[in-house]
């Protein structure tokens, strides 16, 4: 494997000399553009002036190759091109564009810095720098991590002006008209005499010139579409059902295969008995995979019936077989040889909590379920692997799939889909895999692989399960000193293992949403240790912010009642981030914080900063005699600029909704190695019926702009958690909380 | 075994107890229609048989006894529904995965009780999951095509 597919993703930087040793190819490097992959073929009278936009006498074409699983971030990507451009919604097709280092993701690196991302020093701004130029070096190209919009902001825009003047330039060639005086709308340059040339007119005369480089963006007060609300581009699609997503997709010739895999995930394929399966009406093949048997039939239905027919002996679990067993290596993990790194440490919170008050908290493992299950079409032939799917690193996707097929990755070709959600689902690689291993033995014919619900639950990977032991103190009405150690299994190191990739270094995820909120605490310390792999697990919304920012958050919460002070003007009193403290004040004027509760009722606030986001949750219940209902949700969230308010506000209630939802009712448990929850009444997430009213509120205060994907989700959990203190004095420190309570 | 889908008659050779779901996807290539759980957990599926609304995962292709309507028969990007544009005009959509279910679930509901409390639209609505949490939209939605219907 490529240097490249050696090294991946989110956190593999962190404290890794061998990368920050990879800057030394020289700013050089990473200042040169990669080419454009637009160029590779391009038709006669075609043009295309940089890697996203492409334009030919027939129809303009943005690329947008940022995996759009429900995000929206097709439209968004489109409208940050088109606001230059100056063309409108309707007047062009998106495409997500070939797998191509020209694609690399400018955010990834970043964020992968150990610095809080209110820090904005020098040393900071500076190891980002040379973390993004790491990424770029290895073509990083990526979907995940609420980067999707700071990775485009600025390259998508500049994509379009460079568009925009060049083909201004090719009007004043062919009119003779200075370019000063011509101006650009709705997809056509106009001279001043009121003429319109259509771009595609223009393709032709472009398709000649060197692209125009030197542009200047304009001043946000010129925007048309940015911080406008947009109709998405996919929504008449999608409210019609004519949106095709990769299990509607038909290829001529396919057929229908579905897996059944070691449930005892990693375990052996001991043997099986298919002569029933192999009898069955449609079935065409049954054969075996890596850890598991394949059903090939002509229908998907029917090779379901026929996988659950086959009988199988499966070997045990590479991990610990019950659930008990997982918590135990979690609990035995705060010590000295497994701590993997301090994060904070701030005054002298040992002292300070010595005979503090003390508290311990878990977080279980949950699972993704995206409504569209996994699947996949794979065809391989003699010259090329053929791939249509979604998914979010199409570069791994290449080297991963030529590998199970023994091609070049340059010969994998990806046709990235539209998909059903993912929440971190289609990360994964290991569907891509099977539905590969099951083409190469059905060289030319495309092979649909579609998992079956039951075993999308049993091979989720989902969230890591994680524990926080809290110590704390407080004095004169006030909290003086958190010592917070938190204990996890590492999920990047799961998560790039199985796609072969080493992670050097601390993993960020285990103490993510707790070392990073910017609180000026006179006492602090932030401990992460890393427990030995069990189950494997991967990225889920949020990421390690879903658990340890609900540990914080919760812990604080205590001590500030404690105390005896209010949550909300204490957090305020702590904060020592500006940008974040307004975040609070925000969300206590949106609630009206303070103010005469009706009885039963409580409130419940919480604060967590995750992918740079500020984020404030209030939640309000009631604790009825059926159980705790919850009327309303107030969010505040700095983000530095938004590209759609609709789409963000339906992005930060989904948000909010997918981390009460998990909260109240959701977690993966392991019984003889096997996953115990197998279809969503076993774990549903939210209801229609449970949402409350959320109030949605955007701050764009920042210098930077950020991802709203997942900042919404971690502070859910803890705000709800709080409110049904402030409302029954029942404090819950164990996710999901109906072991506890009953909700209506 | 003839079906009725959309208006259009399809003749299909399947087994008796294969679900209508995929009938609709893999043998006649109606895939707005969508597969979620198998079990009648999620509505992803479902479509109107006889003008009822049915979990299309659940119902063997062999006890259908009236006209289907799937997502693709109630209207279309040039002929939307009434509740297909109250989806459109409150931007219900994430991944939309679930929305073709839930948007026959809100015609069902709609066509029974025009004018539907939050009640209704809690017990109509809440068979139907939505994984991106578009419910505060849904809502919003359904009132808007109720109104529209009313209107009309």
């Amino acid at each position: 494997m490529s240097r490249a597919g050696k090294i991946a993703r989110r956190s593999f930087l962190i404290g890794s000399a061998a990368i920050l040793g990879g800057v030394a190819f020289g700013v050089y490097r990473v200042k040169t553009p990669y080419a454009n992959p637009l160029e590779d073929g391009l038709a006669d009278g075609s043009a295309t002036f940089n890697p996203w936009v492409l334009i030919d006498a027939e129809k303009v074409t943005l690329i947008t190759p940022h995996a759009d699983k429900g995000q929206g971030v097709a439209s968004a990507q489109a409208a940050l091109i088109a606001e230059e451009l100056d063309i409108d919604f309707g007047q062009f097709e998106i495409d997500f564009g070939a797998p191509d280092k020209a694609y690399w993701n400018t955010a990834m690196g970043s964020e992968g810095a150990p610095f809080m991302s209110s820090d904005e020093s020098f040393m900071a701004e500076a190891t980002r720098g040379v973390m993004g130029g790491a990424i770029k070096l290895l073509g990083m190209q990526m979907t995940g991590g609420s980067s999707a919009m700071p990775d485009s902001f600025v390259k998508l825009r500049e994509a379009g002006a460079m568009a925009r003047e060049t083909l201004k330039l090719a009007a004043s060639q062919k009119t003779g008209v200075p370019v000063a005086q011509l101006k650009t709308a709705g997809g056509a340059v106009q001279l001043p005499d009121g003429t319109e040339l259509k771009y595609t007119e223009l393709a032709g005369i472009a398709a000649g010139l060197d692209p125009v480089r030197d542009v200047a963006l304009r001043d946000p007060s010129e925007w048309r579409l940015i911080g406008h609300p947009m109709q998405r581009l996919d929504m008449l699609a999608k409210v019609t059902g004519t949106q095709s997503y990769g299990i509607d997709l038909q290829i001529d010739g396919m057929v229908h295969a579905t897996v059944r895999m070691n449930p005892r995930q990693g375990g052996a394929l001991n043997g099986y008995d298919d002569s029933g399966a192999k009898a069955m009406p449609g079935v065409k093949a049954v054969l075996p995979i890596t850890g598991g048997v394949a059903v090939v039939a002509d229908n998907t239905w029917r090779a379901f019936q026929a996988a659950d027919a086959i009988e199988i002996d499966w070997g045990p679990a590479p991990y610990p077989a019950e659930q008990d067993d997982h918590w135990a290596e979690v609990a035995a993990s705060f010590t000295k040889d497994r701590l993997d790194k301090t994060w904070r440490d701030e005054g002298d919170a040992a002292a300070a909590t010595q005979n503090g008050i003390e508290a311990e908290y878990r977080s279980p493992y949950v699972a993704h379920q995206p409504l569209e299950p996994l699947n996949a079409i794979v065809r391989v032939t003699d010259e090329a692997v053929d791939v249509w799917s979604g998914q979010q690193v199409p570069r791994m996707l290449q080297q991963i799939v030529a590998k199970v097929t023994g091609h070049k990755p340059g010969q994998v070709r990806f046709h990235n889909q539209f998909i059903g959600g993912s929440f971190g689902h289609r990360l994964e690689f290991e569907y891509l895999k099977q539905t590969a291993e099951i083409a190469k033995q059905m060289p030319g014919t495309p092979v649909k692989l579609t998992y079956k619900r039951e075993e999308d639950f049993a091979h989720d990977f989902p969230r890591h399960i994680a524990m926080a032991r809290g110590k704390g103190a407080v004095a004169d009405g006030k909290v003086v000193a958190m010592d917070l150690e938190i204990a996890a299994p590492s999920v990047m190191s799961s998560q790039m293992g199985r796609a072969g990739v080493p992670v050097p270094g601390p993993d960020m995820q285990i103490v993510a949403g707790a070392w990073n909120n910017a609180y000026a605490l006179p006492n602090l310390r932030v401990r992460g240790y890393r427990v030995p792999e069990l189950a494997p697990v991967s990225s889920w919304r949020s990421v390690g912010a879903a658990g340890a920012g609900f540990f914080f958050d919760s812990f604080l919460d205590e001590l500030i009642h404690q105390a005896g002070a209010d949550p909300m003007e204490e957090r305020i009193r702590l904060m020592g981030h500006e940008l974040s403290r307004k975040v609070l004040e925000t969300v206590a004027e949106m609630s009206s914080w303070g103010g005469e509760l009706a009885p039963g009722k409580g409130r419940g606030v919480a604060f967590v900063e995750s992918f740079g986001v500020p984020t404030a949750e209030v939640v309000e219940v009631t604790a009825t005699e059926d159980g705790i209902r919850i009327d309303k949700v107030w969010v505040a969230a700095e983000v530095g600029q938004v590209i759609d308010p609709v789409n963000f506000e339906n992005l930060v209630q989904g948000g909010v909704i997918f981390g009460l939802g998990h909260a109240m009712n959701s977690r993966i448990t392991y019984a003889d190695g096997m996953a115990e929850q197998a279809n969503y009444w076993d774990a549903e997430g939210m209801r229609n019926y449970q949402c409350p009213e959320i109030v949605v509120k955007a701050l764009e205060n920042g210098p930077k702009i950020r991802g709203i994907g997942e900042p919404p989700v971690p502070p859910a959990a803890p705000a709800l958690a709080n409110a049904i203190f402030a409302a029954t004095g029942k404090r819950l420190r164990e996710m999901p909380f109906n072991q506890f309570v009953d909700f209506v | 075994m003839r079906l009725v889908v959309n208006g259009t008659s399809h003749e299909v050779d399947v087994e008796a107890d294969m679900p209508l779901l995929w009938v609709l996807r893999d043998e006649i290539g109606l895939t707005g229609t969508k597969y979620g759980c198998g079990v009648a957990a999620c509505g992803a599926c479902t479509v109107h048989v006889g003008g009822v609304a049915v979990r299309s995962c659940q119902m063997a292709v062999g006890d259908v006894d009236g006209e289907i309507t799937t997502i693709e028969g109630l209207g279309n990007p040039q002929a939307l529904h009434a509740v297909q544009a109250a989806w459109a005009e409150h931007q219900v959509a994430q991944c939309g995965y679930c929305q073709s279910g839930q948007i026959m679930q809100a015609a069902d509901l709609l066509s029974n009780i025009p004018d539907p409390s939050d009640a209704d639209i809690d017990e109509a609505m809440s068979g139907n999951l939505c994984r991106c949490g578009t419910y505060p939209r849904i809502r919003a939605a359904v009132k808007t095509a109720a109104a529209k219907l009313q209107e009309a």
